[in-house]
């Protein structure tokens, strides 16, 4: 099955992971994530958030992600879906789904597969609320997540390219 | 040599979705985001030294003393917030 999606629909969580372990017995345990569009933001009321992303890079950089994922852990099956465009608050954003023998794995690689993405897959959020509109700024909390791992990266701080 | 730069979220904006530059062989990446500096008031604003900005060279994410391939599509785009 595919593995990537970015699209403006919605989607079934519970659909996913169903085809997710379809026809692997193998699979003991399921980790998954969903991210939603939060009502508020620094203080802010959030109405609806547009997300923009990079097509083609964005698809690549979670493949790339997924295939370093799966050098750190015994992944059987592994799903991202990814919304763009217009998404009102509470809306889903995006899932992640790993199955794997035993939830332990499963439940790191899913941990690990998030911290990657909020710094390395080229999406940007913006959100209106009733100051007007603003783009999101990255937070440099999401670097020190993705240490965590042993990989450096300089998305919210740092004056390099 | 010329290649084709696309910038995203608040760069496209400002700047638009793309834009081609000229730059000698061998060329990194910052001394392109140097050149694209001094083009216009807009673009030293938004793509100046003081801006915390990331870049790739064919949809890959690079660091500035990359360099850049002749007829590549270079991007450049403020810190990435998906998830």
């Amino acid at each position: 099955m595919q593995r990537v999606s970015i699209q403006t629909e919605d989607f079934d969580l519970g659909a996913e992971v169903a085809a997710l372990r379809a026809g692997d017995p193998g699979v003991g345990a399921v980790a998954t994530f969903i991210g939603t569009v939060r009502e508020s933001s620094e203080g802010q009321c959030v109405s609806e958030m547009e997300l923009e992303h990079y097509p083609g890079m964005t698809e690549r950089a979670i493949e790339d992600m997924m295939a370093a994922a799966a050098l750190r852990f015994d992944i059987r099956a592994a799903r991202v879906v990814h919304r763009v465009g217009r998404l009102a608050a509470g809306a889903q954003i995006m899932m992640v789904a790993v199955a794997c023998a035993h939830r332990g794995q499963a439940f790191q690689a899913c941990e690990f597969l998030m911290d990657y993405l909020k710094t390395q897959a080229p999406f940007w959020k913006k959100e209106t609320t009733p100051a007007g509109a603003r783009w999101v700024d990255a937070r440099v909390t999401d670097d020190a997540a993705l240490a965590r791992w042993g990989v450096t990266t300089k998305n919210a701080a740092g004056s390099a390219v | 040599m010329q290649v084709q730069v696309r910038y995203f979220a608040s760069l496209r904006e400002a700047l638009g979705g793309h834009e081609a530059a000229e730059l000698p062989t061998g060329a990194t990446l910052g001394a392109l985001r140097d050149g694209l500096i001094s083009r216009s008031p807009r673009h030293a604003e938004v793509l100046g030294r003081s801006r915390t900005l990331r870049g790739a060279i064919n949809q890959l994410m690079c660091d500035e003393a990359a360099v850049v391939p002749e007829g590549a599509e270079v991007a450049f785009f403020p810190p990435v917030t998906g998830g």
